[in-house]
């Protein structure tokens, strides 16, 4: 599989406000057995990555994908986890799905009052059947699972080629042979933040049927969000405000201008003499909407082939993440996350856009661990010369990886190959 | 009389303006804020009055929001040097008719902003003297508005003696201004005022708003109080009680209709609005008594026009944007669904249709949800060969964007070039960024509506936009409105407004329009 397939979901017409254009995605009919809720996580989410080393990260919501295909259970908005004020069984058994059993429940202690603490400890972790859902029987297999929307895909990202240099050649220092790319960081913006997308939100009139959304900044993908029902949609709508969109997207949405509409327009020629002819030609602008959307708008983003990789088997369901060829040269990329069924329908589609400065690392990455983090062979394979891929690699941020005195020594002579 | 470009864009603003008069609240709505709105309505209210200020106060005349009509009587009483003699007296008289037919809080709060924009001229006084003088009860005003009756009195150094009570002129003095001067009211509200302090039996007399303080006072329990009350309130009042307390009640048993409002005698849009305030099972367990009070009030607004409409095709908009705002809650729909029950009583019997963009077809049941596809819903409605099609919408065509205008251009140019259908486009939506509200095509007329009691009359005017209508004829119809509206006066109408249309216009703002060569002259 390296295309997105988006088979199933009907375009309908796009609505504009401002700089944002938001075209709705419509299912004829649901996927069954699998629905996504919503989980509100209230306070801070904290990883003990290390002795003394805490990855501590503030989660405006988190998705639970349910593929037991029990219909009797609607769209669980507001499941609250909570710091344990709240008493009722449901929120006993939430919580304790949440927190590590084995994390006796003194140590939260430590926090101050005000900061609740949670501790996530895998990206993907499996809920039994019957907790938080209503009457099943407990020792039934385990058909929900939760995670939080973009941490797969941006893990993904993030720890491309983490490990550093796999030989130590003597151009990088001893902290990238050691710890690798550790600390890597990426910046990323909240939606509220995007200037006019919480408006353009707030008065989108949500379609019959709707199971997802593509959203256009200055008319460029800014990401794509797909859920498997309409009810689903309904709910999560809102959270598209919170989600992580690429700094790009942001300087797309405050530096653009209005986006035009896309208005219909009807010739009026010999062929109209009837109602029937009237609406005839009235069809065919949805349908030439559709398809021009298909192949002016999207068609970077489906046609691009990408990496990706299994990370969740659910049922007959898979969650996967994506990663772009990283590609240079101004084409559109994106990370993501989706889960598909097994004829490959998409279910759940979750995109983030990378900007030009996060393509180049991820493509300066690739090339390095591709030719073994040989800077001479990866100038080589690149068509340009050694001082030019020291120079490259600084700017990318990757300074601190090379050593400065092997390289200012080789640097100037012609690369040699060892 | 050759029509110039000059007397073409006085057309156009004057109708813009009308409008935005009728739909503007400076409220929050779907798509814009409540800054937006007051500041695009002050804008135009600016706009209108100095250039055609004979037309901005002959719309005093016309079915304005009560919003607006205070905008325009400040306007025109902080400006009155821009007017003449003349005109100052057929200002003076559409102000004292539309003072009379506004809620007293409104015109109480028009009198602060008087004050607060340091308005104190002869010509207000007088005004203000007049209209106080046609309130029933003074004592009842200064009990119920009493910093509005107050603050009007100290500083428009008004005579309080004109009301009815004889002595009441010196005893309503000291009730506002000296409280603890008696001992006891001669006038029976102001004592009850007195004695509601310490005497809980007192609170029964006086006016729901002001026993409402009293009631949290004394520690009254809120049901209890509720039921004593029940006959002081005013219509409205107990409309909006009623619902709490049918919940506190025994939800299911309090069904008694005996308790409730008499419905069928409400006003037909504010009637739509309460309908959709309910919950869905509500709405369907009461479905019979419901649909009857809509049918009465639709039947009494229509009044003589009656199943006079011929074949009626209407498409109605019950997509998400006419959920309104947190202020104006449902507003265009409520809108909508009274148009519908209007339109029924219009149209010939049997020979009404109805579209709700939606799809539903339960008038009684819509909910804001969804896009807005108008161009298809309008092909449905054009299906019908009707006479006459109503759009209500908000003019948010979206699904797709822009269909809607097509349909009726081609429709209009090359389906129905006789005419046989009139098409109408009411808005009960104000764009602020548009000055008016949002068109759907330039060949199909469109008018601002609030109430849907107005409809016919806002088809009547809708018609001005449709064609090349001068102003001359414009105003033509202005006077005709004004002479039904200040029936006491029929002589009442701006000078040369019959004769040279833009003569007056020349003494005054207007000027700009008077350089521009004027074609065909």
């Amino acid at each position: 599989m390296t295309r997105l397939d988006l088979t199933g979901l009907i375009t309908r017409p796009a609505q504009v406000w401002g700089g944002v254009r938001l075209v709705p995605l419509v299912r004829a009919e649901p996927l069954p057995g699998l629905r996504l809720h919503r989980r509100i996580y209230e306070g801070y989410g904290q990883v003990q990555v290390g002795p003394d080393t805490h990855y501590v990260s503030y989660v405006p919501h988190g998705f639970i994908a349910d593929w037991s295909g029990d219909g009797g259970q609607g769209a669980a908005y507001g499941t609250q986890l909570d710091d344990g004020n709240r008493p009722g069984p449901r929120d006993r058994l939430d919580r304790r799905d949440q927190s590590d059993p084995r994390d006796p429940p003194g140590r939260r202690d430590r926090c101050p009052d005000a900061v609740p603490v949670r501790r996530h400890h895998r990206m993907v972790k499996r809920a039994k059947a019957g907790k938080g859902g209503r009457g099943l029987s407990r020792s039934a297999a385990a058909t929900r699972c939760r995670f939080l929307p973009l941490h797969l895909a941006l893990e993904g990202y993030l720890s491309l080629h983490f490990g550093g240099p796999s030989i130590a050649w003597d151009e990088w220092s001893q902290k990238a042979v050691r710890q690798g790319l550790s600390p890597r960081a990426e910046a990323a913006c909240l939606g509220l933040a995007v200037r006019g997308l919480a408006d353009a939100l707030r008065v989108f009139e949500i379609h019959p049927g709707q199971c997802g959304m593509m959203v256009y900044t200055a008319d460029s993908l800014a990401a794509a969000f797909v859920v498997p029902h309409p009810d689903d949609y309904r709910t999560l709508h809102p959270t598209l405000v919170e989600d992580l969109y690429g700094e790009l997207v942001h300087q797309y949405a405050f530096f653009g201008a209005p986006v035009a509409e896309f208005e219909a327009r009807i010739r009026d020629g010999r062929h109209l003499e009837t109602l029937a002819d009237l609406r005839a030609a009235a069809r065919a602008q949805e349908r030439a909407w559709s398809e021009t959307h298909e192949a002016v708008l999207t068609r970077q983003f489906l046609s691009t082939s990408h990496s990706f990789e299994r990370v969740y088997r659910m049922g007959s369901y898979e969650l996967h993440r994506f990663l772009p060829p990283f590609n240079r040269g101004g084409q559109e990329q994106h990370i993501g996350e989706l889960i598909n069924d097994h004829k490959g329908r998409t279910a759940y589609l979750k995109t983030f856009r990378l900007s030009d400065a996060q393509v180049r690392r991820g493509h300066l990455l690739t090339r390095l661990a591709a030719h073994d983090w040989h800077l001479g062979r990866t100038a080589d394979a690149l068509g340009a010369t050694y001082d030019e891929l020291v120079r490259r690699i600084r700017a990318a941020g990757f300074d601190s990886l090379l050593n400065a005195h092997a390289v200012a020594r080789r640097s100037g002579a012609p690369s040699v190959s060892e | 009389m050759a029509e110039t470009f000059s007397d073409l864009i006085a057309a156009e603003d004057v109708l813009l303006f009308v409008n935005a008069a009728v739909t503007a609240t400076g409220q929050r709505e779907f798509h814009s804020g409540a800054h937006a709105q007051r500041l695009s309505l002050v804008f135009l209210h600016e706009y209108v009055r100095v250039n055609y200020r004979p037309v901005y106060a002959a719309s005093l005349a016309l079915d304005i929001n009560d919003h607006n009509a205070v905008l325009i009587i400040e306007g025109l009483l902080r400006t009155p040097r821009e007017a003449g003699p003349e005109e100052k007296r057929v200002e003076g008289r559409l102000i004292a008719r539309r003072l009379a037919m506004l809620p007293p809080q409104r015109v109480y709060r028009l009198f602060r902003g008087l004050r607060a924009a340091g308005v104190g001229n002869r010509r207000t006084r007088a005004i203000l003297r007049e209209w106080l003088a046609t309130r029933p009860d003074l004592g009842h005003d200064a009990v119920k508005y009493r910093n509005g009756l107050k603050s009007a009195a100290r500083h428009f150094h008004l005579p309080l003696a004109s009301g009815p009570p004889a002595a009441g002129t010196a005893e309503l003095g000291d009730f506002l201004f000296e409280p603890g001067r008696r001992g006891r009211y001669a006038h029976k509200l102001l004592d009850a005022y007195r004695r509601a302090h310490f005497e809980q039996g007192a609170l029964h007399e006086l006016p729901f708003t002001v026993a409402e303080g009293f009631a949290v006072k004394h520690g009254i329990p809120r049901r209890a109080f509720l039921e004593r009350m029940e006959p002081r309130m005013t219509r409205l009042e107990r409309l909006r009680t009623q619902r709490s307390a049918l919940a506190r009640s025994d939800a299911g048993t309090g069904d008694d209709p005996g308790v409730r409002t008499d419905l069928t005698v409400m006003p037909l849009t504010r009637l739509a609005l309460y309908v959709l305030s309910l919950a869905m099972d509500e709405r369907t367990r009461r479905r019979a008594e419901l649909t009857r009070a809509l049918r009465t009030a639709a039947r009494r607004a229509a009044g003589p026009y009656t199943g006079t409409w011929g074949r009626v095709a209407a498409v109605l908009d019950d997509s998400y944007s006419s959920s309104g705002s947190g202020e104006k809650r449902r507003r265009p729909l409520a809108t909508a669904l009274a148009c519908h029950f209007l339109l029924d009583a219009l149209a010939a019997p049997g020979s009404y249709t109805p579209l709700w963009t939606s799809g539903s077809t339960d008038p009684l049941l819509v909910r804001p949800y969804g896009p807005t596809p108008l161009g298809l819903r309008i092909l449905d409605a054009l299906d019908q060969a009707p006479d006459r099609l109503v759009i209500v919408s908000d003019g948010w065509d979206n699904a797709p964007p822009g269909l809607a205008g097509e349909v009726l251009r081609v429709w209009r140019t090359r389906l129905d070039r006789e005419g046989r259908t009139s098409a109408v486009h009411l808005n009960p939506v104000y764009d602020a960024d548009g000055f008016d509200v949002r068109r759907l095509a330039p060949g199909v007329p469109t008018a601002g509506i609030r109430d849907a009691e107005d409809l016919p009359a806002l088809v009547e005017i809708a018609q001005f936009a449709e064609g090349r209508t001068g102003l001359a004829e414009l105003r033509a119809y202005l006077d005709r409105r004004i002479e039904r509206f200040v029936e006491d006066d029929p002589f009442c109408r701006f000078p040369g407004a019959n004769t040279a249309p833009s003569a007056d216009r020349g003494t005054r703002g207007a000027s700009t329009h008077d350089e521009l060569p004027p074609e065909g002259r």
